[in-house]
């Protein structure tokens, strides 16, 4: 069993829990993510690790309502109960994990999130500030409220660029709007990572195509087990088929087919519907 | 050598009442048509059956014992070699292997071993005491088996037995490898019967660790290094799904076996009290002629599909259990033989919408001996469907090779070891599929009760 920690709501939507589960937290990387299972009846569902603290021995997960499954782990759960399944660390972590000190030298990384997406961009900052790596982040939210991590960002990025889609704080736009503006304001970076909805990574993807800044995105796909075991994950990438849990979950937004990941990700869409009566 | 007596048959559940539910097809035999069923065997001196037991069932002893009626004695005779006789005698393939080859079956019927294995089985768990649970003793040497699947389980076992304080660690949250998340409650009822092999097992002493992912959470060489383990047994199985690689493949309703079992059988999809969702739709074909093939068949039968097999063989090839193709014809299953899809089609949402299929027929023998299928030109033929279930196979997982220093894999990824399983890896053993490739139970059980003993061996000299 998982132990919740901490519960805490970071905004009216997403919920951040801190479990116990020292084996994951001693091996967790950035980029990497767990399945999670709440309850016997429960689904497996994927999670990205928001964060983890080795000494404490604790993975922290942010999750937003959506379904079924992320419903009943924030309504049904509070502190001091635990979930029946946490396993991982699962996928690869980020590229630059595996970079030299050398390779990283050169290097001005970019983050753009989108709502949920700004969790899991957090532990990938940090790794990047605490190895001397620039970093600027910029953070996306339909609104003032929907925005979460500000004052954790402050921290670890260089530059922190809040949008809103309505103006109610910071920049009045998307993420993608922000980016162009820093790149035609003289900004260069050397690489550019999007972590949020997929549609909002397409655009992204776009973006930085056009301003010509290499992207990687991290593929929120359908899973079962995370392990390579059943293919629901597939995405295709540059043509060829790739299971996100296990090839990826990042990839390289060239080459990422989010027209075909999209509509896979609706597979279930009616028997989830079902589900949510459960 | 004829026998006056018929194979006593065994009742089952009516095909079309069962087409509707996940209870177990078999109920097997009770204690008086068992008794008569063991009463056909001939007590041969030179048993061909137990020659053809992958694990050397004595098979005339222990039937000698249902005829008098002595169950626990037979049981005992069983525990002998084989440490999952309820799941062998309801899943081996008797026909290739101990039923095969009895005598019997030269004229007539031969002994129905496999049921009265299952029998035995059943028999003495809902006779017998439960068994004590026990613990390693203290300072006892520590041995890390991975995967709990039969080959895992059957080398716990015997490790535990030999006194050693035996941990499995297993990537999924519940034990049991295939028997849990591939083979489907109708065959192998999970409460009834895997879990009291599970059970059995953890009364030994033996620990099951859930949700941990060797070479993700922990590398084996963690567990060595750090965590005091002197020796590995990796059973790790053959969990990968294989796609034909024709177009369409990723089209929504397009499903490796492997993701349409688990859902049903490690998440209870089938059930309404289970979260997990599973799509069937009204119309289902499943690509493939083993038993994975019948089982994904079978298990959109039963959530209500219309459900085709396709295969590029004829019957006889088939590679499933001929029981098993039996049961899916009693319950309504289409077999198209002969058939080999090439593309799947969509429609404008991105769904199935049909299977385009070429048809085959036999040419020159290939090098397993088996006529080698050949499309026939300008055969194709469209079947409307709209979920596609690929059961084409699987292969080794890489994650522990990969993240193992030193263990070597062949060309089609399994892992390099000898008889006895050690692989390139000196205190690492393995076996089971992750080994062979896809096989069967009784074989991994075998190999992981060989590497139990290599094991001991290797430790005792070290
Ligand atoms: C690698 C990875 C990391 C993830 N990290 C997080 C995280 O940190 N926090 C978090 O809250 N969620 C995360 N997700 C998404 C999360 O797994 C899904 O939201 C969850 O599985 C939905 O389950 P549910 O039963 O609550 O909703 P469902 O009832 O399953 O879904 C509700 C609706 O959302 C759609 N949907 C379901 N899953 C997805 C998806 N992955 N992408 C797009 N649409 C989908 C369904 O079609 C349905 O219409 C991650 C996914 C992946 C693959
Ligand atoms: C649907 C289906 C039906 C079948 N029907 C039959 C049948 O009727 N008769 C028959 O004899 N055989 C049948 N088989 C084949 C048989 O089940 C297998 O040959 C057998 O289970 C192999 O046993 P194993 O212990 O080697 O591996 P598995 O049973 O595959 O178990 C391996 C276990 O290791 C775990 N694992 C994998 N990687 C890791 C890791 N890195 N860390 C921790 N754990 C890990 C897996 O999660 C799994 O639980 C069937 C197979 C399938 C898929
Ligand atoms: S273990 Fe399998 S092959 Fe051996 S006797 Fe039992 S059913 Fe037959
Ligand atoms: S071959 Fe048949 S008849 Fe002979 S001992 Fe075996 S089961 Fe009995
Ligand atoms: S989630 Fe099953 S293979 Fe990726």
């Amino acid at each position: 069993m998982f132990k919740i920690l901490e519960k805490k709501m970071l905004n009216p939507t997403i919920c951040k829990l801190v479990v116990e589960a020292p084996r994951i937290a001693a091996a967790a990387q950035p980029g990497q993510f767990l399945m999670v299972r709440a309850d016997e009846p429960g689904e497996r569902i994927p999670l990205t690790i928001s964060d983890y603290d080795r000494e404490k021995g604790t993975v922290t997960l942010a999750i937003q309502p959506i379904g079924a499954s992320t419903r009943s782990m924030v309504n049904d759960f509070a502190e001091g109960d635990s979930f029946a399944d946490v396993a991982g660390p699962l996928g690869n972590p980020s590229d630059f994990v595996k970079m030299s000190p050398e390779e990283l030298a050169g290097e001005r990384v970019v983050f753009i999130a989108g709502g949920l997406g700004t969790a899991p961009v957090y532990p990938q900052a940090k790794w990047l500030h605490e190895h001397g790596v620039p970093v600027d982040v910029i953070i996306g939210a339909r609104t003032k409220d929907l925005l979460i991590y500000e004052e954790e960002f402050k921290s670890v990025a260089d530059n922190l660029y809040m949008c809103t889609d309505d103006g109610s704080y910071g920049f009045k736009g998307v993420g993608t709007a922000r980016l162009e503006a820093l790149v035609a304001e003289g900004k260069s970076y050397t690489r550019a990572v999007a972590i949020g909805p997929m549609i909002m990574m397409k655009f992204a993807t776009l973006t930085c195509k056009k301003l010509g800044i290499p992207i990687q995105v991290s593929m929120n796909t359908l899973m079962v087990d995370g392990t390579g075991m059943c293919g629901a994950c597939r995405v295709s990438v540059g043509g060829v088929t790739k299971f996100a849990c296990v090839d990826g979950p990042e990839f390289d937004g060239y080459l990422v087919d989010f027209d075909e990941a999209m509509r896979r990700s609706a597979q279930y869409k009616a028997e989830e519907g079902l589900a949510n009566g459960k | 050598m004829a026998n006056r007596i018929p194979r006593v048959p065994v009742r089952e559940q009516d095909p079309k009442v069962r087409a509707h539910n996940f209870d177990e097809v078999c109920y097997g035999y009770n204690l008086e048509e068992a008794m008569l069923e063991a009463s056909r065997c001939l007590h041969c001196k030179n048993p061909r059956c137990v020659t053809a037991c992958p694990v050397g069932v004595k098979i005339p002893d222990f039937i000698a014992y249902v005829a008098a009626g002595d169950i626990a004695g037979a049981s005992a005779k069983i525990a002998e070699d084989s440490s999952l006789p309820a799941v062998c005698g309801r899943v081996c393939p008797q026909e290739s292997q101990c039923e095969g080859s009895c005598v019997l079956g030269v004229r007539g019927e031969p002994v129905s071993i496999g049921k009265l294995e299952r029998f035995v089985a059943d028999y003495s768990a809902s006779e017998g005491p439960a068994a004590e649970v026990k613990t390693a003793p203290e300072g006892a040497r520590k041995v890390a088996v991975i995967g709990s699947g039969p080959a895992g389980l059957a080398c716990a076992t015997d490790l535990a037995k030999a006194g050693y304080a035996v941990t499995i660690f297993e990537a999924l949250h519940k034990a049991g490898g295939v028997l849990e998340y591939g083979i489907p409650e109708f065959r192998l009822p999970k409460e009834k019967v895997l879990k009291r092999e599970l059970d059995a097992v953890r009364a030994l002493g033996v620990k099951i660790e859930l949700d941990v992912i060797i070479g993700r959470t922990v590398t084996i060489d963690s567990l060595m290094d750090k965590e005091g383990f002197e020796a590995v047994f990796i059973g790790t199985g053959a969990g990968l799904p294989k796609f034909m690689g024709i177009p369409g493949e990723n089209l929504n309703g397009v499903f490796s076996a492997n993701e349409f079992l688990t859902r049903n059988n490690l998440m209870k999809a089938f059930r309404d009290d289970y979260r997990t969702p599973i799509h069937a739709g009204a119309k289902v074909c499943v690509v493939g002629g083993g038993n994975v093939a019948m089982d994904a068949a079978r298990t959109a039968l039963r959530l209500g599909a219309e459900t085709t097999i396709v295969y590029r063989r004829t019957e006889v090839e088939l590679p499933a259990r001929k029981e098993e193709v039996h049961h899916a014809k009693e319950e309504g299953i289409d077999f198209r033989m002969l058939t080999n899809p090439v593309e799947i089609l969509g429609d404008e949402r991105g769904w199935v919408r049909a299977l385009k299929c070429v048809r085959m027929e036999l040419g020159e023998p290939d090098e397993s001996g088996r006529r080698r299928p050949v499309e026939v030109p300008g055969s194709e033929f469209e079947i409307p469907t709209e979920t596609v279930i690929m059961a084409l196979g699987t292969s080794p997982n890489p994650l522990v090779a990969r993240t193992t220093p030193g263990l070597e894999t062949t060309r089609r990824g399994g892992l390099v070891a000898d008889d006895a399983g050690a692989t390139t890896r000196p205190g690492v053993f393995a076996g089971g599929d992750a080994v062979t490739g896809a096989a069967t139970v009784i074989l991994a059980m075998g190999a992981g009760r060989k590497a139990a003993a290599a094991i001991d061996a290797y430790l005792r000299s070290k």
